[in-house]
């Protein structure tokens, strides 16, 4: 049977109360011995245990419940692992990535869970009745969620991919199949370029659109400012709780503080930072280079000035980097005048008072109209995604071992497999289909 | 010949596709009679003398594997040797070999001769019998029936047969040869589908004529690869071949004259083969090119006729005669026998099963051109699987013989011309297997020896030589990956190392590119006692390593599927959720089994699952 390990989100992925992930075969079980502190030599099946849930590095994602049905009493007849998690969109990204990378699992196919059932023999009448119509919703949905993430842009792009692979293969095949016929000197040396190319924007693209990393680390908000310009107690104001210590003394706050918050269903990380200012004193100098290097990390830096004394010069050098997800925020407005306010609201400042939590709600407003920008651009099914995101992470592997100093058949059998694997997404990949851009391209046969 | 009136297996056609049928079924152990219209023209080269290439090549080891003529045949009948694409990696070569086609048919009928079980007769077969549903024999020209447990029929371009010169028609198989129209009626009668395609074949030049002298040579290689693992050495003198190219003038001769052609007058309606062009095919296709290449291939030792290789045409005989002469070095040629077009009957092939039986009509096999495919080798791998499976089907154990995508081109072949149907010649290509660097022309008696010599269809003789080949393997894999040495000894030898201190095998050093084999003897000794084809399976299997592994895993996903059987009386308009569109599909192709299903096209992986939840009630 089957080696592989397959895991999945079996509830909608967005936000919900429970998320169920299921995991099915051999090594199920590795999914508790690393993501929870359960000893599974001693799991009994079909029992539910109440646990904590780590990520792979140990650091706690969640608490829920772990139930084990063991093989061959499971719904795929394997080895069965449930999680019921709470089902925040945060948690269920850091779940499915975590089991993503535990050795020898992969996410399933649309469903292989009851294929796999099948299989095995565990289908009774009923569910057998029941299987086509299952199964037929069940890639509907898929299907729905396809259309969704792959109208417009996305889906050109990765058929735009496809279709140089399919050329770069028709390509090499020509070559391999036709070693009498006339071709192209340069024919074969020409495609490097563009299978790097390729690799480059894929590359690019897995980089560029990190949705489903925001959504598992958070959007990163970074709190920037001058010693006790109000930074921990902005913290304070917006999650309305004692989060953070706050203190009147300058240099309170030296390392970089987190505060995880729910807005607008989006999971934002404020951090705290230590305060800006020349200092001899060297753990506050280290604090302060932290605050900087956390800014140059973020999705959102705020730029928080005292109302008192407003000095943007700590920000004047990293400024130009951060240009569009700079939000400059005067605090302490209760301090000023009414002129004042006018003048610096006219030049697009944010004023709030953190003590009295007056223009809180603005400055959150601001901060979600940021993130839905950033997450409208990439918007759709997780689960699909996750799905993309596997496929053309394979792609990209599959790219990197391309070259032309190895064995062309080796090169074309990169190639077939990276646009294969696009096929995936995308649509089937067919021998027709490769063997008509060669007959369209070149003169071929005697 | 005394014939008797009845045999377990008759094969109607003595093409390569015969050739074959009619020995694998005899070897299998039936009874078995070959009936061809002239005994003279057993194994004939109709059109190009020239056996093998990518994926021929490849399908001719498998032949050979399962114990067939067509290796052993060309290797005594070769007289130019190459094994192509050998600067690429083993997966991709292909064996070809030019064929002097006297001496091919000489030992093609040679060999059936030698062949127990089977009695040739020459007659014209011109309707066939029926008992039932099933396939009961054949009625010669002249009233004769026979009667069989299978019939095979391997009847090429002969159904229906008609050929073209220009405006000229002529009915016949082949120049010189009548075409049959009783088969035809038969098959109609039996609802199959049927419909025409077309091939071709160049002008013949006489040797003498051309001027050798400022053409380029092609050379055989310096030592022939023979097609066959039973054949030890190459003994025919080899030659060279020739090049030449069109020009501009052919060129214009060629287009002032399209409307002469039949092709483009709308009096062909046959389809053609597009990797087969002719060449008003390639001037409308490559409007820009202005040149193509022509291969000068000699027919034989003991003959002058030449067939130019890229020439092929429907164009009339004055036509042919005003552009050939305006090609380099044939200028002062004199043409033998003019370029025709034919066009004949073929049965849609998705009307087989696996085993190249008709689904309607139990008993009766087709193979070769008749199931829309071209070339000798594809005709030939089809004939083997045809003629074990009449035998198995005339033995009436319900045995079959059945080689799927993952073994052998063979199956590649099989699984594509049925679940796919044809709407050009079907012809071969590395390309069409999705296990390339598995199937290759190396290591077809390792993926289909044993297979057959279970089946019965593989001697003694070979098993023999195939048992010692695969125990050498087995013994050479294991000592390449105990002979060990050190980075500082790699130095010596001049291998570039990491110097990590780690040992390399044999094994790890027969998968480095720049480790030559030269080199790894010169280490150990003691592998220079394994033969060139065993220590070549290992390095492959070295050089592959990684590949190799990723295929067999995708094999198993693929065979997993391949054993879930549909059941014959399967009723798809019974199974909920598939389209109307669906259900006709898969009435009209009856796969076999829920792997194949998923190959058809348009049949979608919930509409697979919907089957098999239906198969389970």
């Amino acid at each position: 049977m089957n080696n592989d390990t397959i895991y999945a989100l079996s509830t909608v992925a967005g936000k919900s109360g429970v998320a169920v992930f299921r995991i099915s075969g051999p090594a199920a079980l590795q999914a508790v011995r690393r993501l929870t502190a359960l000893d599974i030599a001693r799991l009994q099946p079909r029992y539910a245990y109440f646990a904590a849930l780590y990520d792979l590095e140990g650091r706690q994602a969640d608490k829920g419940l772990v139930l084990y049905f063991k093989a061959p009493a499971s719904f795929t007849g394997e080895d069965i692992v449930e999680i019921h998690s709470h089902g925040s969109k945060a948690v269920i990204a850091c779940l499915l990535e975590n089991l993503g990378n535990i050795e020898g699992f992969r996410l399933a196919e649309p469903g292989e869970f009851s294929k796999r059932a099948f299989y095995n023999g565990k289908m009774d009448l009923t569910e057998a009745e029941g299987l086509a119509d299952l199964i037929d919703s069940e890639t509907r949905e898929q299907q729905k969620y396809a259309l969704r993430q792959m109208n417009g842009e996305l889906k050109n792009l990765y058929d735009g991919w496809r279709e140089k692979l399919v050329e770069i293969l028709a390509y090499l095949e020509a070559y391999i199949d036709f070693p009498d016929e006339e071709l192209p000197d340069d024919l074969v040396s020409r495609l490097e370029n563009t299978v790097f190319k390729v690799a480059d924007e894929i590359d690019g693209h897995l980089r560029q659109s990190s949705c489903g990393e925001r959504l598992r680390e958070g959007f990163r908000v970074v709190i920037l400012g001058e010693p006790n310009a109000g930074k921990s107690s902005l913290l304070n104001a917006l999650a309305k709780r004692e989060a953070v210590i706050v203190s009147d003394i300058a240099g309170t706050t030296r390392d970089a503080v987190d505060v995880y918050m729910d807005i607008n269903g989006y999971p934002v990380i404020f951090t705290d930072t230590a305060g800006l200012r020349e200092t001899q004193e060297q753990i506050e100098r280290r604090g302060i280079e932290i605050a900087y290097d956390k800014a140059k990390n973020a999705d959102l830096v705020i730029a928080l000035l005292n109302g008192e004394n407003v000095n943007l010069l700590p920000f004047v050098d990293i400024e130009k980097e951060y240009k569009n997800n700079m939000l400059y925020v005067v605090n302490k407005s209760d301090k000023l005048s009414k002129e004042q306010c006018s003048f610096l609201s006219d030049k697009a400042y944010t004023l709030i008072s953190a003590k009295y939590q007056q223009g809180i709600d603005v400055l959150l407003q601001k901060i979600s109209t940021r993130i839905a920008e950033e997450f409208t651009a990439s918007s759709g099914a997780l689960i699909t995604r996750r799905r993309y995101r596997e496929i053309l992470n394979d792609v990209f592997k599959d790219l990197q071992r391309f070259n032309l100093h190895k064995s062309i058949e080796l090169a074309a059998e990169d190639i077939r497999l990276a646009a294969r694997n696009i096929g995936k997404i995308t649509g089937r990949i067919e021998v027709d289909e490769i063997l008509d851009k060669i007959f369209g391209s070149f003169c071929i046969g005697k | 010949m005394h014939i008797k009136n009845h045999y377990n297996v008759i094969v109607v056609g003595g093409g390569h596709a015969g050739c074959e049928a009619c020995a694998a079924a005899a070897r299998t152990g039936a009874e078995t009679l070959l009936i061809t219209h002239k005994i003279a023209t057993i194994g004939e080269m109709s059109c190009n003398p020239a056996v093998g290439g990518l994926g021929k090549g490849h399908l001719v080891r498998e032949i050979d594997a399962l114990d067939g003529l067509m290796g052993r045949v060309i290797d005594r009948a070769g007289i130019q040797f190459r094994m192509l694409n050998m600067s690429k990696g083993p997966a991709v070569r292909g064996p070809r070999a030019q064929a002097d086609r006297e001496l091919y048919r000489k030992y093609m009928l040679q060999a059936l001769q030698e062949q127990d079980n089977l009695e040739i007769v020459e007659a014209a077969v011109e309707g066939l019998l029926f008992a039932n549903e099933r396939a009961a024999g054949v009625v010669l020209a002249d009233g004769t029936n026979i009667t069989a447990d299978a019939v095979v029929l391997t009847t090429g371009t002969f159904l229906n047969g008609i050929m073209f010169t220009g405006h000229q028609t002529s009915i016949g198989g082949r120049v010189d040869d009548v075409s049959c129209a009783g088969i035809t009626p038969c098959l109609n009668a039996r609802q199959l589908r049927l419909g025409r395609l077309k091939t071709g074949t160049p002008a013949r030049l006489d040797g003498r004529t051309i001027n050798w002298q400022i053409l380029d040579r092609q050379h055989g290689d310096e030592v022939p690869h023979p097609f066959s693992y039973l054949t030890e050495r190459i003994s025919n003198p080899q030659i060279d071949c020739f090049v030449t190219h069109t020009n501009l003038n052919t060129h214009r001769i060629i287009r002032d004259n399209f409307s002469k052609c039949a092709l483009f007058s709308g009096l062909i309606k046959g389809v053609g083969p597009r990797y087969c062009p002719s060449i008003e095919d390639k001037l409308v296709k490559f409007a820009d090119r202005e040149s193509h290449q022509i291969f000068l291939e000699p027919e034989g030792l003991s003959t002058d006729v030449v067939y130019p290789n890229g020439i092929s045409t429907s164009l009339p005989a004055d036509v042919q005669e005003a552009f050939i002469h305006t090609i380099k070095g044939l200028e002062d040629v004199k043409i033998l026998r003019y370029a025709y077009a034919i066009e004949y009957d073929y049965v849609d092939p998705q009307e087989l099963d696996c085993c190249l039986q008709l689904k309607k009509v139990p008993g009766l096999f087709l193979a070769g051109q008749i199931n829309g495919t071209t070339g000798y080798e594809e005709a030939a791998a089809q004939g083997l699987l045809a003629g074990v499976n009449a035998a198995l089907c005339a033995e009436g154990r319900g045995r079959e013989f059945i080689i799927d995508r993952s073994e052998a081109y063979i199956g590649v072949m099989v699984d594509d011309l049925i679940t796919k149907g044809v709407d050009e010649p079907y012809r071969m290509f590395t390309s069409r297997s999705e296990y390339r660097l598995h199937l290759r022309a190396d290591n077809a008696d390792l993926r289909l020896t044993a297979a057959g010599r279970e089946v019965g269809c593989v001697g003694k003789l070979r098993w023999h030589c195939f048992e010692q080949k695969r125990k050498q393997i087995a013994v050479l894999r294991d000592l390449a990956d105990q002979l060990q040495i050190k980075p500082s000894e790699l130095d010596r030898h001049g291998i570039k190392n990491k110097k990590d201190g780690t040992r390399r095998t044999a094994f790890n050093l027969m998968s480095y590119d720049d480790v030559s084999r030269e080199t790894i003897l010169k280490i150990w000794p003691q592998l220079s006692e394994y033969s060139a084809d065993v220590y070549e399976e290992v390095e492959i299997e070295a050089k592959y390593a990684g590949y190799i592994k990723r295929q067999l895993a995708d094999i198993e996903v693929f065979k997993k599927d391949e054993k879930l059987k549909i059941r014959d009386d399967i009723d798809y308009s019974k199974i909920g959720g598939l389209s109307n569109e669906m259900v006709i599909k898969l009435s009209r192709i009856r796969p076999a089994t829920i792997g194949a299903a998923s190959r058809i096209s348009g049949v979608t992986p919930a509409a697979v699952m919907a089957i098999l939840g239906y198969l389970k009630k």
